[in-house]
């Protein structure tokens, strides 16, 4: 079977939990494991208080979910468009080649 | 995976840190010898790059009811290895530590050990093997990937379960604590990631198969068996 079609067919099996999961948990917000783990540190460690470093004051952050979700979208951006012309170019090259060999 | 600022007391960050810098520095002076001496994986070492960048990017929601992401760094360490994928994965470590407030600064050394560094080496040493076993390359590459992934979030949790010891269990209760929410919730990425990872290469063996011998990756007659059956 074409790599593709087992590919396309692990996808649906994975949007097929995501559903699964939204009706197993009906109250969940789909909030980041990153999040629950900090929650967690607070329940075994209850006197921790997490550190502020001096630098946190001149770090940016985001101001806001928009801005948030824009940084990661140019994220995606940026690395899905170098993957999309390298692999466009190299294929292109590759015909060409093939196109004067004949 | 990402530990949030703060969320490392000392001598934890510390000591991640000093597992982490040497294998940068390693991964650094590779990567630059591994560019001089040939240019012509430079294309390929930024599509392992950008890969790293869309995958980390991605929260994907798991059925546990939590989200996640996938790492991207298992591509990066069956083609070039783990020292170049250590420097590729801190790339973006800093990226959403600096911008997105996500991760952060004093525990960069330990979230590098485990995206960067760990979960990579564990990748490149299962492919080699396998592949030396004679597994078929997709099943490989997808099976590598999907476990480096995987371990990237084992590892975040015995690093918290390290720095937070349970007063009752232990750190061993305390890694299953952790392991609960992020192994857990990491399986259905780690598959997801796995198959993106095993499509992706097929493409590179399609158009960029003699660097993949170039790099060790495949030998000259696995290549060929892999283009005959694409025909």
């Amino acid at each position: 079977m074409k790599l593709e079609y087992i590919v396309a067919i692990v996808v649906l099996i994975f949007a097929g939990q995501f559903f699964y999961g939204v009706a197993a948990n009906p109250d969940s917000e789909f909030g980041g494991a990153d999040g629950a783990a900090g929650d967690l540190v607070s329940e075994i460690s209850p006197g921790y208080e997490p550190a502020e470093p001096w630098f946190q004051q001149y770090l940016f952050e985001p101001p806001g979910g928009e801005t948030e979700s824009l940084l990661f979208a140019l994220q995606a951006a940026f690395g899905a468009i170098i993957i999309g012309y390298t692999i466009g170019y190299y294929r292109g090259k590759g015909e060409s080649n093939k196109d004067t060999e004949n | 995976m990402h530990i949030f600022e703060g969320f490392l007391p000392y001598p934890w960050w510390q000591a991640w840190f000093a597992i982490s810098i040497p294998v940068i520095l390693y991964g650094m002076y590779k990567m630059n010898k591994l560019v001089s001496e040939r240019r012509e994986v430079v294309p390929l070492l930024a599509v392992a790059g950008a890969f790293i960048f869309v995958l980390s990017s991605l929260k994907l929601p798991s059925v546990t009811g939590s989200s996640s992401h996938p790492t991207g760094t298992g591509m990066a360490a069956i083609l070039f290895g783990p020292a170049i994928t250590a420097v590729l994965g801190v790339i973006v470590l800093l990226y959403q530590a600096i911008f997105l407030a996500h991760g952060g600064i004093t525990t960069l050394g330990a979230n590098a050990a485990s995206m960067a560094i760990i979960g990579p080496l564990v990748a490149y040493m299962f492919y080699k093997a396998a592949s030396k076993a004679g597994m078929n390359f997709y099943m490989n590459v997808f099976l590598a990937t999907a476990i480096a992934d995987w371990v990237t979030y084992v590892v975040t949790s015995l690093q918290l379960a390290l720095a937070f010891p349970s007063a009752t269990g232990g750190i061993l209760a305390s890694f299953i604590a952790f392991a609960g929410v992020f192994a857990t919730t990491q399986v259905p990425l780690a598959i997801l990631e796995g198959a993106l990872t095993a499509l992706i290469m097929k493409y590179v063996v399609q158009i960029k198969s003699d660097v993949l011998v170039d790099l060790n990756v495949l030998t000259t007659t696995t290549v060929a068996k892999l283009k005959e059956a694409m025909q």
